[in-house]
């Protein structure tokens, strides 16, 4: 049996639990593929004017596994925790997906910890339907579990060396789905180390810490993607030159988050980016090139200050 | 020192609110924001993020003209979708604009009426808990009185004999209720009322044209902010049918499973705040031989986006024709109006041609 994940969304963040888990138990796993002019324009088609822009590139990556695999894996979250809560968009992928196609075979599990729908319960419910027993499939989560948490630990000190580097150091606050989305995210951070800078990833970090001093930018944010992306900011704040927020067009969540971020924290010289479906290059690369030029200036200054004390 | 309590505004429950402010603030001024004009939007547009939701700019047009009348306390209640984290950034824009104020933020979420008025406490209000209690249910129960009230009108307006009857008694009706203090005080006033209801002549065909409305809340509840859709529909003779109103919310706290499993054919899971909520009630009025839906959201609204494919499919299955509106501040008025009259020509046809095939 195949199971299909689309490489988008929430693939991101848990491409090594879902792999590891549905390999353990004997299945294969199929992805989409990255995100391609074809996959975006069926993504279009197949969605809603108004979603935002990942969530229509999710439904291209759906529709081009229909017919590839067995089952498609999407999973519907809603919380993980009190307080802890993500983008209304998760809680309905699965049933507009539903709704959407007319043959797709989902295999989903649902997260929304404060109704008592924790993680390893839907992974062993899923590993049930796909026949296998409890205990096994309560072995293969802790192990896919495991292995997760290793690769974002690497992923972490891997980020941790680079950012010893003296290069000009610039942090993508941004989704992982955004910023390695090879339609959205890549070619920006590909454009940066063009120009000679590195680009410092917010999703790259101890995320329990990061969530912890998210409470410094504001206490009353409840959306946890977000929390994690800006407590970011706060962990790394001295050791980079400058930030990226980058956004798609009309994320919900984001349009207040950012607005939040400009207005209180001040330090670095930060811009906003908005992608949507229609995004030209030309355009942004002036953008991140001036913005890149602003930095170097204020380090510039920076230095003739502190050579005329020294 | 005498403070001055805002708070913005939405649909004809200012009324209630004032009142219930009022009664739990003695001390203190109540003043609404003024009513919506097309200068709040401007005034919140203004100064918002790029793409949030509309909601969002006529609570802080609502906030800026409040305070320049002097308001020195103001007030958001907090819950739903990104609702629920608006105010802590129009707290933070009005301050950076140089505003000075207290700003109460009610979490709706976790509906905790020992918080709540902890909260009020600290702002000033002396009411011991057993009263803030009391004051608290007679405001439910006055919202219950308005919303049952304003759906007979909605249902009936586009079929009284004299018109402007019912405009004339709503007006009455919204004057009168803003002397309540008391429970008994409304229920005289609820049942006065309902035998006035009765006197105003309604003649109402039993085929007339049926369309039921569907969305977001805000987009519902403050007609300003849809121009007035309702109005212009029972003007053309339409009964109209909407479910969301604050008494709905209320319920709906204890009523979500339901909900869900009555759009089991459809939905497996809740699809956020009000999403759930527009899916049950368009494959309702579906099923109850509704000649069409119209379904209102601000734009970018991602619940109501995600019910969208649903009520699609559902438009299909039923063949209900649905009309969908997505409003920002750019929306145009003339626009949306024609919009509307295409679409209710259009019902109207269909059902011109049902009953000619009828007749065959
Ligand atoms: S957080 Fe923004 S980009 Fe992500 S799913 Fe929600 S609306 Fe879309």
């Amino acid at each position: 049996m195949v199971i299909g994940l689309p490489k988008a969304m929430l693939y991101y963040r848990y491409q090594i639990l879902w792999e590891t888990f549905f390999h353990e138990l004997g299945f294969e796993t199929v992805t989409s593929g990255d995100t391609n002019q074809k996959v975006l324009e069926d993504g279009v088609r197949y969605s809603i004017d108004e979603s935002c822009l990942p969530s229509k590139i999710f439904m291209g990556h759906v529709h081009s596994l229909i017919g590839k695999c067995d089952y498609i894996l999407i999973p519907r979250v809603v919380n993980y925790g009190y307080c802890k809560e993500v983008c209304v968009k998760f809680n309905a992928l699965y049933d507009i997906v539903n709704n959407t196609f007319e043959n797709v075979n989902i295999l989903d599990y649902n997260l929304s910890v404060t109704q008592g729908e924790k993680e390893q319960k839907g992974f062993i419910k899923m590993g049930m339907i796909l026949g296998k027993s409890p205990l096994r499939s309560l072995h293969a989560y802790k192990k896919a579990k495991k292995a997760q948490a290793l690769h974002d630990t690497l992923k972490v000190k891997e980020q941790e060396r680079i950012l010893e580097s003296e290069k000009l150091k610039l942090l993508i606050v941004s989704h992982p789905y955004i910023t390695y989305d090879r339609f959205i995210g890549f070619p920006i951070t590909e454009y940066i180390q063009r120009l000679g800078a590195i680009p410092i990833y917010a999703d790259l970090i101890n995320k329990k810490e990061s969530l912890k001093r998210s409470e410094e930018i504001s206490d009353s944010l409840y959306w946890l993607y977000n929390k994690e992306l800006i407590g970011a900011i706060q962990l790394l704040e001295d050791k980079i030159d400058g930030i990226i927020l980058l956004t798609a067009f009309p994320c919900g969540p984001d349009s207040l988050v950012n607005e939040l971020i400009l207005r209180k924290s001040k330090k670095l010289p930060t811009i906003n980016i908005i992608v949507d479906e229609l995004q030209g290059e030309a355009g942004l690369q002036t953008r991140i090139e001036s913005f890149l030029d602003i930095i170097q200036q204020r380090l510039d200054q920076k230095e003739k200050i502190q050579k005329r004390i020294v | 020192m005498q403070k001055i309590i805002s708070f913005p505004h939405i649909g004809n429950y200012y009324v209630p609110i004032e009142i219930f402010l009022k009664l739990i603030f003695p001390e203190h001024i109540i003043l609404p924001s003024p009513k919506i004009t097309k200068r709040t939007l401007e005034l919140g547009s203004k100064y918002s993020p790029d793409f949030v939701c509309v909601p969002f700019k006529y609570n802080l047009g609502n906030y800026i003209e409040a305070l320049e009348n002097g308001a020195t306390v103001l007030i958001q209640v907090c819950g739903g979708c990104r609702y629920g984290y608006y105010a802590e950034i129009q707290e933070k824009i009005l301050k950076d604009l140089g505003y000075q104020f207290e700003f109460i933020k009610i979490g709706w979420g976790k509906f905790n009426p020992i918080k709540i008025y902890q909260l009020f406490r600290k702002t000033g209000a002396s009411a011991s808990f057993p009263t803030f209690i009391r004051y608290a249910l007679l405001t439910i129960k006055m919202i219950e009185v308005l919303d049952s009230f304003e759906s007979y009108i909605r249902e009936n307006i586009g079929f009284e004999k004299k018109k402007n009857s019912l405009e004339t008694l709503h007006q009455q009706f919204l004057s009168d209720l803003r002397t309540v203090r008391g429970f008994r005080q409304l229920s005289r006033l609820q049942s006065e009322y309902k035998s006035k209801l009765k006197t105003i002549k309604i003649e109402k065909p039993s085929d007339c044209l049926k369309i039921g409305i569907v969305g977001e809340l805000y987009s519902l509840m403050e007609p300003f902010s849809s121009f007035f859709i309702e109005k212009e529909l029972s003007k053309q003779q339409i009964q109209v049918r909407r479910f969301i109103t604050v008494t709905f919310l209320l319920n709906k706290l204890k009523l979500d499973k339901k909900i869900l499993k009555s759009a089991g054919s459809y939905l497996k899971y809740a699809i956020g705040a009000d999403g759930t909520d527009s899916v049950e009630k368009s494959q309702l009025l579906a099923k109850q031989g509704y000649d069409g839906i119209i379904h209102m959201k601000p734009f970018g609204c991602t619940p109501e986006v995600n019910a969208m494919p649903i009520l699609q499919k559902i438009s299909n299955d039923y063949k209900i024709p649905i009309l969908y509106f997505s409003f920002d501040s750019q929306t145009s008025e003339t626009g949306v109006k024609t919009r509307l009259e295409a679409f209710y020509d259009m019902l109207l046809m269909r059902k011109e041609h049902e009953k000619c095939k009828q007749l065959i």
